[in-house]
């Protein structure tokens, strides 16, 4: 078996329990996110991540992404603490975890053009030259089914839509092995939905990508990832193949969540 | 979330600018036109050809307005006026601007180092202003000269250093929301540095925020100017300011008032000029604001009045017990688009009756939720609507305001879809559901034991006794369907009421709004984007379509066999559980905004049955064979 592009070992976050001003030196109670989690993502692999709001899903997500460090446990980059890593490979952890936020339009900066935005985006993670990083845009935007001539545009002169297609093009520009999403479709409709979804299965073959897909919706998650994991307060209390956790679940809760699933079938 | 049209149309209106929209603002345009009165000669003092405003002339002194050389006449020492106030409105302005600059400059500094540079330093910065605003202003800047000395440089850097506490705080709250912004997030995983950050990604989303905030202090700072001067603390003479002169000038307040008049109003003009554009500035840089504001929904309410539609197919005609409890028709929803109103919503012609769940589905901007609305006469500012809402056999739009108020609550109620912004965070439960109850002058039809009951929320220890925050968010929901229910309403308009709960609560909640259904008679009209959802709750469907119902039918019909090629389309995306494999059909484009012009059918743009007649005319809602409506001349048939 592949080593994991990124493994998660006993990773906790923990919020508050700072010393306070007054009383001096008493420490505030703290509350748990995230409770020593255990997760690989191996190369190529779709893990999809559900549960309710509050259970974690995003804390995860962001400490797996570097964006919060964590206060307990390791994140290690194909096997190595990202801690310790030495500049090359932070860049290479940099370039090679990218993320997708819930909504676009708050992803996407409101007061600049979004070929800056790509552009800046390209400059921070690789050294290509301006001519380089002109074709990668068209490369991608093309692939991401972007249109250039919406580059000119502010992105809340994009339909959510269209916004979230260049939010993904943003997060494929440095080439990276691994993208989470967060959410990626909830703000959409389902018809848009069907089309992002469509196109993020689409990059994943053409890319050999892995995916940490974030939602709170199993029909979803069930059709782009093969790996489930379910988060319940803070821990996964169920991880294993699509087929098993959804088909012949063990948790209790897990089975609560999937029996709450509006079903058209009735 | 739906806002529908009216966010669509504030979109628009941004791209036409702010300049452009300048142009409808009044009060900006008045504001700028009292301050060019001020600053044009202002500016221009050096060219123009006035005599030297410290020239004493005692030979002339108080000489009235309109003499020989001096248009405004002289001061107690001969000075000609005209001169002296536009080279002391000159003085004034830019003291206030220097100083309204400095403070900017300090205050965005010390914000922003506040919101960026972590807890130490934010705690040591705040604590340094709170103790600055700990002083009244002036009582700070007479501090401040009194050490310095009087001068007008002086004066300007005591006003600045007074207002940099107020600059400081409010930069420190922008850039803290900034902080948090996905945008920065997003920068950081480019590998961007702290430095590129804040200036690419922060400084461009503060300059409006600080641009507003110096506008509406560059009055307030003249003010303050003209303050200190006054008290002999600023301009020294011979040099003047608006304010050394107001304090000359108050000595012969009773025999001369023009010397102290003047300058008064030369202030009074310059301030609330400034004032005036300020305030357009911060409304023309709010996307969301509309010129139009309420007056065009005044307006088509009147227009209703007298245009009542008439009857047409709409639904079930032939009651088994009469009028239905709901009556709609010829509903029109305009919005205020940036060059006049656009259609968001046209022709909507339903009935529901007694009892009835039905659903109203589609996309976000195809408006739902301003039907919803538009049902309450509930609509927000910047729309109109008109046509026909009859509820139980009365006009809606007949009624005035305060037999509208009544309708509301007792008959009709609204559930919606954030209730922790629809309760208010500082009153208890208890307390709000009291109000609620009192609210139309009667006692309402249940106690507040038996809402609490109704909901399911009896179990809930001190329940009435909480604030809304101590609640969960299904709790909360649960609530503010009892606030609806108080007054036992035949009908409950819902928008979206699940949405943003956890799909274990949402399913609770479905399953009460059900029971309260069915056990007491009541009507449903539940708003929602999610097919699958209302098939679980509703017993019909509504699909709306860019502001037209395109299908109207029973929901196990609609599941089963869709008519509309648009709701076939809308349950062919829709992701199903247990079936990863099903290929989702995939509607490409995206829904026409409100007021688009669309030749014939709206749907046909995206429609994939389309037939060249089909973008000739728009096709009406007919009745097909099985109670159904559709709005389509190739409808799909069992089978098809």
């Amino acid at each position: 078996m592949s080593a994991p592009v990124l493994r998660l070992a006993g990773v906790a976050k923990r919020y508050g329990g700072a010393r306070c001003w007054w009383p001096l030196g008493q420490r505030a109670a703290a509350t748990t996110a995230l409770a020593a989690v255990d997760l690989d993502i191996r190369p190529g692999d779709a893990v999809g991540l559900v549960g309710e709001s509050g259970s974690g899903k995003t804390t995860l997500a962001r400490i797996a992404a570097g964006l919060l460090s964590a206060s307990d446990g390791s994140v290690q980059w194909y096997g190595r603490d990202v801690r310790g890593l030495d500049a090359a490979d932070r860049a290479a952890y940099r370039r090679g975890v990218q993320y997708v936020f819930q909504n676009p339009q708050t992803a996407l900066n409101p007061r600049r053009r979004l070929a800056a935005i790509l552009d800046d985006t390209l400059r921070g993670l690789t050294s290509l030259d301006p001519a380089q990083r002109r074709e990668r845009i068209r490369r991608v935007a093309a692939q991401t089914g972007v249109d250039t001539a919406l580059l000119g545009r502010f992105a809340h002169q994009l339909s959510g839509g269209q916004a979230q297609r260049v939010a993904i093009a943003r997060a494929l520009l440095g080439e990276p092995r691994l993208v989470i999403l967060d959410e990626p479709v909830s703000a959409l409709d389902v018809s848009l939905q069907a089309q992002i979804l469509e196109l993020l299965g689409e990059l994943r073959a053409r890319h050999g990508l892995a995916y940490l897909f974030i939602s709170h919706d199993l029909a979803v998650v069930e059709r782009l990832c093969e790996h489930i994991c379910v988060m319940h307060q803070g821990r996964i209390v169920e991880a294993g193949a699509r087929e098993v956790v959804l088909g012949e679940p063990r948790e209790g809760y897990t089975r609560r969540l999937l029996d709450a699933v509006p079903r058209m079938q009735t | 979330m739906s806002t529908d049209g009216s966010s669509a149309a504030g979109g628009s209106g941004r791209l036409a600018g702010p300049l452009g929209r300048l142009r409808r603002h009044p009060g900006a345009l008045a504001g700028l036109g009292l301050l060019a009165l001020v600053l044009v000669p202002a500016v221009a003092a050096p060219v123009l050809a006035l005599p030297d405003p410290a020239l004493t002339a005692p030979a002339q002194r108080m000489l009235p307005p309109l003499s020989a050389g001096h248009v405004l006449g002289t001061d107690h020492l001969g000075r000609d006026l005209l001169s002296r106030l536009v080279w002391g409105a000159r003085a004034s302005i830019a003291v206030g601007a220097l100083a309204t600059l400095i403070a900017a400059l300090a205050g965005a500094v010390l914000g922003l180092a506040a919101a960026w540079l972590g807890r130490l330093v934010d705690g040591l910065v705040m604590r340094g202003v709170d103790v600055l605003m700990a002083f009244p202003y002036l009582l700070l800047a007479l501090a401040i000269v009194a050490a310095l000395g009087p001068g007008l440089a002086n004066a300007m850097l005591a006003i600045a250093v007074a207002n940099v506490p107020f600059f400081a705080r409010a930069v420190r709250g922008a850039a803290l929301d900034i902080r948090h912004q996905d945008y920065i997030a997003a920068a950081r995983l480019a590998g961007h540095g702290e430095p590129a950050i804040l200036a690419r990604e922060v400084l461009p989303n503060l300059a409006p925020t600080l641009l507003l905030l110096m506008t509406t202090t560059l009055g307030w700072m003249v003010l303050e100017t003209a303050g200190l001067s006054f008290l002999g603390l600023g301009a020294q003479p011979p040099a003047a300011d608006l304010g050394s002169m107001l304090g000359e000038g108050r000595e012969f307040l009773t025999t001369y008032p023009r010397v102290a008049v003047l300058p008064g109003l030369v202030i009074l003009v310059l301030v609330v000029g400034i004032n005036l554009v300020g305030d357009g500035l911060r409304d023309l840089l709010d996307p969301r604001w509309s010129p139009a504001g309420s007056s065009a929904q005044r307006q088509g309410a009147k227009a209703d009045a007298r245009r009542v539609a008439v009857g047409g197919d709409a639904g079930d005609a032939e009651q088994p017990d009469g009028l239905p409890l709901l009556s709609v028709r010829g509903l029109d929803v305009d919005v205020t688009g940036p060059a006049g109103p656009l259609s968001a919503v046209a022709g909507v012609d339903v009935d529901l009756r007694r009892g009835e769940r039905v659903a109203l589905v589609g996309e976000s901007g195809c408006g739902k939720t301003l039907t919803a609305l538009a049902l309450l006469r509930l609509l927000p500012a910047g729309t109109a609507q008109r046509g026909s809402v009859r509820h139980d056999g009365t006009e809606l739009m007949a009624l005035d305001d305060t037999a509208l108020r009544h309708l509301r609550g007792r008959r009709l109620a609204y559930v919606p879809q954030e209730p922790l912004t629809a309760l208010d965070p500082l009153f208890r439960v208890g307390f709000q559901i009291g109000e609620t109850r009192r609210a139309h002058g009667t006692e309402s039809a249940y106690a507040t034991a038996a809402l609490v009951r109704m909901v399911g929320l009896s179990a809930v220890p001190d329940l009435l006794r909480r604030f809304p925050h101590e609640l969960s968010g299904g709790q909360r929901q649960r609530v503010a369907i009892a606030l609806a229910l108080a007054h036992g309403p035949d009908l409950l308009i819902a928008d979206e009421a699940t949405t943003a709960l956890d799909v274990t609560v949402q399913r609770e909640i479905l399953a009460l709004l059900r029971r309260l259904c069915d056990e007491q008679g009541r009507a449903l009209l539940f708003v929602s984007h999610d097919l699958a959802l209302v098939a679980a709750l509703c017993e019909r469907v509504l699909v709306m379509y860019a502001g037209r119902i395109v299908e109207d039918a029973a929901a196990s019909d609609l599941l089963r066999q869709p008519a509309h090629p648009y709701t076939a389309a809308l349950l062919g995306a829709t992701p199903e559980l247990g079936q990863p494999q099903k290929t989702l059909s995939v509607l490409a484009g995206e829904p026409p905004a409100p007021g688009a012009r669309v030749s014939g059918c709206r749907f046909a743009p995206r429609c994939p049955r389309v037939q060249p007649v089909c973008r000739s005319a728009e096709p009406e809602l007919v009745r097909t064979g099985d109670g159904r409506r559709v709005r389509c001349r190739f409808p799909l048939e069992d089978g098809a």
